[in-house]
């Protein structure tokens, strides 16, 4: 336990240290940061000086090498836009996108296991074939459209009447068809709850979660159809397999081999791929934190990277390559506790 | 207009800003606080005014300061904190000063903090070039300021439109940390990139960069007369422009600016948003490189391009009437403005002047232009390309996102490169010292010159009009710049990109908006 422990503390390391030798190559096609901050009349001797002052003209090992020692000791320089320790600003930015990420991944658990299971327990019913196409879609439809239409629908509201309005029966269609609107359709709001350190939470309040519902909705959409898809399949199969036909047999309640028996089997890759889409959904919360204008990670590393603001790039990858591997190692202990026969350190058995 | 939050985040507001005095006889105290609810594209980098020369800090600068004077509609000036100004002599100004302007501190503003501030703006990176040609600033007494240039100089009015003035008392001396309050810092933290006192209508209460800034009104404001009612500022940056009308159009917000032009028609239809435009000041060109292609130094190839190229159907098709086309530099109501000048478009007059110059056959280009840094720029390029195609010139055309592109610039790296420029003195000369002048890295002359034009004569012209102080005969030989470099075709001008801010209906904006874009908010009016 230890030792692999130990072994995953190592990958993280060659991760971060992967990540940063890329971003740093990189860095020179991600623009001149100079031009961001001076004016267009700043003439270029003043740039140079700038570009100096930054350190910019070194060498890539030179440059690489101070932040390298810098780094290992936790300074990962100063964001040239927000004149502050990158650290900070991803510390500041962390609990919103977390927060949202944690509220897509209990929509997507609420909906995808019920909704996963009753396909594969009635697969030919029209109910399961509705959730199946409805999934299909959902895949389909980028997250970037997706956003943008709800806030069409539930922020701005649609007046739809295909329906002649003076009858009462084409009032109750065109009701039906039209929204109303109203809910937010940016940031998080202005009643957060203080939690402690930089963590504001929306979770606390009506008012918070109303924030939250469209960009959770949004980034859920993604992954709520795959994950309906892999229950289903997962159980179907389970279904066929002859410890199930054996508890049939045997008179177990129908009840208890679904959702005791098949489902604990069920759930073993469904927490894999979880753990690996986990770490997905944090890279997916850029589009959406960018149409909903959430003030989290991911807005902040677009916005970063339209300034030229490097060092903050360079940090957010790291940490984002952090989150990967930390995900990733949770998920192998969880799965080693759900299923014993798994042995972590890879020893024979 | 008001939900409740709001009403009672700024009654909570009120009641702390009560004790102070002079509130009670104001007339707005027994009426709801107002409160407008703002989303920019972006929000200001510092609240160091004297940090960065962009357009977001001349719009927070208007806000929480005041300068000596300010430009009106019609580009005139309009005295602010300059009551009044006379010329004394071909190098000196003398301004009078308003009297009982106070600063957010509650210090008095006096003749020394304009000093103070002239001598701030001299050391600035972004503002030390505009202010190069002032010599000194002294101040004669308590409310009279005089402003000696080096050399004649015609536009100190123009320079006092960015002289706001700050509080010299509460910069001077230095922090905890033992540096200087005053110092200009880039990149790393100062005292004033995050403190501020000016004289201006809002003080701002809270700023999280990035999320937010909250400004309030400002009791002890001089402008008495201001029809300005709003109490309280948010200011919201969305950079998204689909979110951004997003938010105004569900009601979130009550005003936003830039309105993207391909919701334009999405604003314009909605009953509860009013959306205002106007023709802005920036010009947008393509510059063909002499250096890089020999048949560029042929002024009728120059022309041929230039007959090629429709402007018109580029601001009515493709920028949906959202640009005016352009066939010089300067906008209307600059004094290099020449009336006389219009966009050619011939196609057959293209090809015949071609044909003359040897180049019937055409030849191939390579082409750079930005993809988010101006309103529609890529497809203003494809545009471009597909118009030269038909005088037989084969375009390779590159985009590339701001970021990447401005180093693609200055390395000139395409035979035709796209700039977008607007004259931070709000004066033709500066037009042309950027952009036709010829390039010299000693001076700056021509620094942002891709085509490599180079006519001396034109800028011993533009150099004497610099000196010349009487504006009539300045303007005068400004549009004989124009008139030249339209004759020699210098470039291609394309258009000057329009201005739009839209805001739900009680909101006024049309009295305060401007062509400069700084809204001026200390004077807004939102009906109840």
């Amino acid at each position: 336990m230890i030792a692999f422990l130990i072994k995953r503390l190592m990958h993280a390391f060659v991760v971060m240290f992967v990540i940063s030798v890329i971003s740093f190559a990189i860095q020179s096609n991600l623009g001149d940061p100079i031009q961001q901050m001076v004016g267009q009349s700043v003439p270029e001797s003043q740039r140079a000086e700038l570009r100096e002052e930054l350190g910019l003209n070194d060498s890539f090992l030179v440059q690489y090498g101070r932040f390298a020692v810098n780094a290992l000791q936790g300074d990962f320089g100063y964001s040239y836009f927000f004149n502050e320790p990158t650290t900070e600003v991803i510390q500041r930015h962390l609990p919103a996108t977390l927060e949202l990420v944690i509220a897509a991944t209990l929509i997507i658990v609420v909906f995808s296991v019920p909704i996963g299971v009753y396909c594969a327990i009635r697969p030919r019913s029209a109910l399961s074939r509705f959730f199946m196409s409805v999934s299909i879609i959902g895949i389909s439809i980028p997250v970037f459209l997706t956003a943008i239409m709800l806030i069409q629908l539930f922020a701005i509201g649609v007046d739809f009447s295909p329906f002649p309005s003076g009858t009462g029966w084409g009032q109750w269609l065109n009701g039906l068809l039209s929204t109303e609107g109203g809910m937010p359709s940016y940031g998080r709001g202005n009643d957060l709850t203080h939690l402690f350190g930089t963590w504001d939470s929306n979770f606390f309040s009506l008012d918070g979660l109303t924030y939250l519902v469209l960009p959770a909705v949004s980034l859920a959409s993604i992954m709520l159809p795959l994950f309906i898809r892999l229950i289903r399949a997962e159980m179907l199969e389970v279904l066929q397999s002859e410890y199930v036909k054996f508890a049939t047999a045997k008179g177990i309640s129908l009840k208890r081999i679904y959702f005791v028996h098949a489902l604990k089997n069920t759930m073993l890759p469904v927490i894999t791929v979880g753990g690996v889409q986990l770490g997905t959904m944090v890279a997916y919360t850029i589009l959406t934190e960018t149409v909903f204008q959430w003030p989290g990670m991911g807005l902040m590393f677009l916005e970063a990277i339209q300034r030229s603001d490097i060092p903050l790039i360079v940090t957010y990858l790291m940490i984002v390559g952090l989150i990967f591997v930390v995900t990733n190692t949770l998920v192998d202990l969880i799965y080693g506790l759900v299923n014993p026969t798994v042995k972590l350190t890879g020893k024979p058995a | 207009m008001i939900d409740k939050k709001t009403l009672l985040a700024s009654l909570l507001g009120a009641s702390v800003v009560l004790p102070l005095p002079a509130l009670a006889q104001d007339s707005s105290s027994d009426s709801d606080p107002v409160t407008l609810r703002m989303a920019y594209d972006a929000d200001p980098v510092s609240l160091d005014i004297h940090e960065q020369l962009s357009g977001g800090i001349l719009q927070l600068s208007h806000l929480t300061h005041d300068p000596l004077v300010r430009w009106t509609k019609d580009v005139k000036f309009e005295p602010r904190l300059a009551a009044d100004w006379e010329r004394i002599d071909d190098k000196t100004m003398r301004f009078t000063l308003r009297d009982g302007v106070k600063f957010h501190t509650g210090n008095d503003f006096t003749a020394e903090d304009v000093v103070w501030t002239i001598n701030r703006l001299k050391r600035s990176a972004d503002f030390k070039a505009i202010f190069d040609p002032i010599a000194s600033a002294t101040a004669i007494d308590e409310h009279t300021v005089e402003i000696k240039t080096h050399k004649p100089y015609p536009l100190v009015l123009n320079l006092a439109t960015y002289i706001f003035p700050m509080d010299s008392e509460y910069y001077s001396g230095e922090t905890e940390d033992g540096d200087p309050k005053d110092e200009i810092v880039k990149n790393g933290d100062s005292f004033a990139s995050r403190h501020s006192s000016g004289t201006g209508p809002y003080e701002v209460v809270d700023r999280q960069q990035g999320v937010k800034v909250e400004f309030e009104r400002f009791d002890d404001y001089w402008d008495k007369d201001s029809p300005g009612n709003v109490d309280r500022l948010v200011l919201t940056p969305i950079g998204e422009n689909a979110t951004r009308v997003s938010a105004l159009l569900s009601g979130d917000v009550d005003f936003i600016a830039p309105v993207p032009p391909n919701d334009l028609d999405r604003v314009r239809a909605d009953k509860n948003v009013e959306l205002t435009t106007m023709s802005g000041t920036r010009i947008i060109l393509m510059q063909l490189n002499q250096k890089r292609v020999e048949a560029f130094e042929d002024p009728r190839v120059r022309k041929a391009f230039n007959y090629a190229v429709n402007q018109q159907a580029i601001a009515d098709r493709l920028m949906k009437g959202f640009a005016t086309p352009a066939a010089q530099l300067s906008p209307k109501g600059y004094d290099g403005y020449n009336d006389s000048l219009e966009p050619r478009y011939d196609v057959e007059k293209a090809k015949e002047l071609m044909k003359e110059a040897g180049y019937e056959d055409g030849f191939s280009v390579t082409m750079m232009a930005p993809n988010n840094r101006y309103v529609n720029d890529a497809k203003i390029a494809q545009a471009v390309a597909t118009m030269l195609s038909r005088i037989n010139i084969d375009v390779d055309l590159k985009t590339l996102p701001k970021a990447q592109y401005w180093g693609e610039f200055d390395d000139r790296a395409a035979d035709i490169m796209m700039i977008g420029w607007h004259a931070d003195t709000e004066d033709s000369a500066n037009l042309f010292q950027y952009l036709t002048e010829c390039p010299d890295p000693e001076t700056g002359a021509g620094q942002y010159n891709a085509a490599n034009y180079c006519n001396p004569e034109l800028d011993e012209k533009v150099a004497q009009a610099n000196v010349e102080t009487d504006r009539a005969k300045r303007a005068e030989m400004l549009q004989a710049v124009e008139k030249a470099l339209y004759d020699d075709a210098a470039f291609m001008p394309l258009h000057w990109q329009d201005l739009a801010w839209a805001a739900k209906k009680n909101v006024k904006l049309e009295p305060v908006v401007n062509v400069m874009n700084f809204p001026y908010l200390g004077d807004l009016v939102v009906e109840q």
